[in-house]
């Protein structure tokens, strides 16, 4: 199983509810983010471009966050994802140094906090709170490894990119292009 | 008091908080009963127990959830599924709407205006019987000395029905909503002079199964009407064809096949260069418009030389591409909307500019097509039967002078004019409630606001929040937000009509009360109890509820029901006889009541004017975490933006030595600097001849710690209006900013 996500940039209109979804959903705290949007435009009046993202952390399968973490806080858990345990989290920032996609954050408790694909609601079959959200439907998550999943179709029929793949960590967030 | 001029009252000048105790005694007739741990289907997963609600963080008012935890607490708002508006999909501020709840600077206690020892006034904290009795006998007083028919109410919130209904009954109609004369109104009486009808909300844009939509200054995306974002997308997942006309690289131009970045005010010569070549190309519905439609070939004659030619001088954009943008609304044709739009209030002849969108439609072939414009339909709930409201001797209207007659409903700015006093005027307004909209950021031309309010005997604000509005009141009523309250049904117009209920999923926080509450109160109070025949809201509803063969029980286990259609078919049948609410039952191209009232029964286009040297048309729009002023202090939406910036080219920043995130003072043409700083965001997506910012920011009063002095205020550097001669909108894209380093 090799859990990942999809994200049509071309539906994306970078409204953020995305965002406070999750901020609802995980109880993240006002101020902080475990996902977040980034806008992106390119060329000259009126020779432009833009594309909105949703980014998030790209639960990696060569993590450095995971690698660096001294206590063992940071591991794999199901379908690949990068999960943090809370109590064995002694606040050090190794990982968010390590992170190339800036992904985590100090949780105000003092633990390093990020998204976790809402493994909670994926258990229980659901999807992920900003998948579910999304007024656009631009996003798409399931398992890789199953070729009938929402977004290994996705994957198969769209153009895509990854973001930073020079730093070998081999991201599971896809942007569709 | 209202002979005084009216200082504007911080909330936060407030009197101590223990004054509030003993004022709970008023609930107990009207308790509102929310189930402490209800079982059954309302139990849902990891112990969250969800009552359905109706979204009021704007008009879209989608259905959905309200989640508590076991601490009690609102975790979350999802959608219904069940729901058209939202297909169970929030946008960032119905899923932000939490926050309208635990915002902490909410009016917490009713308030009324004061002179204190030192002359300076003051807001006191009141109990409700103390408010209610000081606006009982303001009102009985307006009565005896003017009449009934002037009171007012503006309202842009849901419990706006209820101050309605007591308006009615004392005999003022004299009732509106900003949503109409400073926004859509022009669309509405564009599209009645053309199809004999309005589009009303949502817009029965027929989007997901379209496959070419145009949009003109229309930001789908970053305006969050939800259905229509949602359906966008699935458009866009068809390989469906946008065109989208704006001088600035908005969201949705960015998704578009065609930007065209036309100049701006000349949108109407790119519209009747478009009506030219489906005409002269014959590239229009000839069997649609033969059978369906009026004046056809005057229009013709009407348009000879309005050619991509001619408009390419005007509106900067290539014959060529009007050529082929025409021509692809043709290919997909009935397939193609061009989008109304909302806000549509811009250079003071919108109505025709709207009128030259309804003949582009109509010679398309979309209206009551597949792809084009559905045909909505809407449930009749009955009302609990009351007796008949008094007919008014005289509304705001005869303070018009007979103009515009062809507005469909109450202008907010003419109620504004029929308050000042005037030699000339019939008919002075000397009492306003207001409820749910802070008319100081909502309506143009300030100076003017003020002075309406400044003749004023008496001015009620109804709200969850201190907005600028609340500084001026006389009185202040404290309303629940809508997680906190029973409201009307939720009737609105769709594919399929439906019903939706709101249900409180809290008890109201402070001393804060629904607004039927309010209405209900000081109906009694001044001898109209017998127009709200019910002593609770529950039993209104549940009376409306057993009409249509469903009762509260029910809806409070399934928050949206959807009725059967009226009308069999979405869309007409080919052929179909159908007569149009019109004077020729036709759909008419060439409008004879237009012609009747002395207006141009054809659009034409007219230039407007241009920004001077060192000047910039500030244009602005929405962005898609907030609903006007109205979400600027919402913790969870500030947390995604809490300020606005103004966009400027990197033209004119280099021209001015703009750098991006300075802060800087605009000053428009009329010589009004901003109260507040706003900081520069230098971006290729503006044209060079205008600025952008988003509207609903530079909050002056300081009792909104999140919002005070964030961004600046679109609103008060629109002080030119360009009136709009037939329904009387508001046209507030005429104004010309420039930059200033300081404030003095």
């Amino acid at each position: 199983m090799r859990y990942a996500m999809a994200v049509d940039t071309k539906k994306c209109v970078g409204c953020s509810d995305c965002v406070v979804a999750c901020q609802t959903e995980n109880n993240v705290p006002i101020g902080y983010c475990r996902d977040w949007i980034v806008e992106v435009t390119d060329g000259t009046y009126p020779q432009l471009e833009l594309e909105h993202r949703s980014e998030r952390c790209n639960h990696c399968e060569n993590s450095p966050c995971v690698r660096c973490c001294p206590t063992g806080a940071s591991h794999y858990s199901d379908g690949g994802t990068v999960m943090v345990t809370k109590n064995k989290c002694i606040g050090c920032g190794a990982c968010i140094a390590s992170c190339p996609y800036d992904a985590r954050y100090t949780h105000p408790e003092g633990y390093v906090d990020k998204c976790t694909f809402c493994l909670h609601r994926v258990k229980k079959g659901q999807q992920p709170a900003c998948v579910a959200v999304c007024p656009t439907k631009c996003m798409y998550f399931g398992d890789l490894d199953d070729p009938n999943s929402d977004v290994s179709r996705v994957i198969k029929k769209r153009k895509y990119k990854t973001l930073i793949p020079e730093a070998g960590t081999n991201p599971q967030l896809y942007f569709l292009i | 008091m209202g002979k005084n001029r009216r200082d504007f009252i911080k909330i936060s000048a407030l009197g101590a908080a223990g004054l509030v105790a003993g004022t709970r005694y008023l609930m107990a007739q009207n308790q509102i009963v929310i189930p402490e741990n209800p079982k059954g289907p309302w139990r849902m997963p990891h112990d969250l127990v969800r009552t359905p609600t109706y979204c009021e963080v704007c008009f879209w008012k989608c259905a959905g959830w309200t989640y508590k935890n076991d601490a009690g607490q609102i975790q979350k708002i999802i959608g219904n599924d069940d729901d058209p508006n939202s297909n169970g999909r929030f946008c960032p501020r119905g899923t932000g709407g939490v926050g309208m709840y635990y915002d902490e600077d909410r009016l917490k206690t009713p308030l009324i205006r004061v002179k204190g020892a030192d002359g300076k006034q003051t807001f006191k904290e009141a109990s409700w019987d103390e408010a209610f009795d000081f606006i009982q006998k303001k009102i009985e007083k307006v009565i005896e000395e003017h009449g009934p028919e002037c009171l007012a109410l503006f309202t842009h919130g849901s419990g706006g029905t209820y101050f309605g209904n007591l308006l009615k009954s004392l005999g003022s109609q004299n009732i509106t909503a900003p949503s109409y004369a400073q926004c859509r109104g022009p669309r509405e009486v564009g599209f009645i002079a053309t199809f004999g009808e309005g589009l009303s909300s949502p817009e029965p844009t027929d989007i997901r199964d379209s496959k070419c939509m145009v949009l003109i200054g229309s930001h789908i995306g970053e305006n969050m009407h939800n259905g229509h974002v949602q359906e966008m997308s699935d458009a866009i997942d068809k390989g469906a064809t946008i065109i989208t006309v704006d001088p600035r690289f908005s969201t949705a131009a960015s998704k578009s096949k065609y930007w065209l970045p036309i100049k701006p005010s000349t949108d109407l010569a790119l519209l009747m260069a478009w009506i030219h070549v489906l005409i002269y190309e014959e590239r229009y519905d000839k069997k649609y418009v033969e059978q369906y439609t009026f004046g056809f070939e005057q229009l013709k004659e009407h348009v000879k030389h309005m050619t991509p030619e001619w408009a390419y001088g005007i509106t900067t954009i290539k014959p060529q591409v009007i050529r082929e943008t025409a021509r692809e609304m043709s290919y997909a044709s009935p397939a193609t909307i061009v989008h109304p739009g909302r806000h549509v209030t811009w250079y003071g002849d919108d109505t025709q500019r709207l009128r030259a969108v309804a003949i582009l439609n109509a010679l398309l072939g979309s209206w009551g097509r597949r792809g084009g414009f559905y045909i909505p339909d809407k449930a009749k709930v009955p009302g609990v039967p009351h007796p008949p409201y008094p007919k008014p001797r005289r509304t705001w209207r005869d303070a018009m002078g007979g103009k515009y007659e062809l507005a469909d409903l109450a202008l907010a700015n003419g109620v504004c004019d029929a308050t000042i006093p005037s030699a000339t005027m019939d008919c002075s307004i000397k009492a306003w409630i207001v409820n749910g909209t802070n008319l100081i950021e909502t309506l143009p031309n300030r100076p003017k606001t003020m002075e309406a309010i400044n003749a004023l005997d008496l001015m009620v604000v109804v709200d969850t929040m201190p907005m600028e509005i609340t500084g001026y009141a006389d009185v202040v009523l404290p309303e629940c937000t809508y997680l906190e309250r029973y409201d009307s049904l939720r009737v609105t117009q769709h594919r399929e009509p439906t019903i939706s209920l709101r249900m409180p999923a809290m008890k109201p926080k402070y001393d804060s009360k629904p607004a039927w509450w309010m209405a209900k109160n000081l109906a009694e109070r001044l001898g109209k109890g017998e127009y709200f025949p019910f002593d609770s809201i529950e039993e209104e509803l549940d009376y409306q509820l057993k009409k249509v063969d469903s009762s509260l029980e029910e809806m409070q286990r399934i928050g949206v029901k959807k009725l059967p259609r009226a009308y069999d078919d979405l869309y007409y049948k080919d052929g179909e006889e159908i007569e149009f609410n019109t004077n020729t039952g036709k759909i008419e191209l060439y409008s004879t009541s237009l012609e009747e009232y002395g207006f141009d029964p054809m659009p034409k286009y007219t230039a407007h004017p241009e920004p001077p040297a060192g000047y910039y048309r500030l244009i602005y729009g929405r962005a898609p975490m907030h609903t006007f002023s109205r979400t600027a202090n919402n913790p969870n939406l500030t947390d995604l933006m809490d300020e606005n910036t103004v966009w400027v080219n990197p033209k004119v920043a280099k021209e001015w030595g703009l750098k991006n995130g300075q802060e800087v003072y605009l000053q428009n043409q009329d010589n009004v600097v901003s109260t507040f700083p706003i900081k520069v965001r230098v971006t290729e997506r503006i044209r060079w001849d205008s600025v952008y910012m988003v509207h609903g920011f530079g909050h002056a009063n300081k009792k909104l710690s999140r919002a005070f002095g964030r961004g600046a205020s679109d609103s008060e550097l629109i002080t030119n209006v360009m009136m709009d001669p037939i329904m009387g909108g508001t046209g507030m894209r005429g104004n010309f900013i420039t930059f200033r380093f300081n404030k003095a």
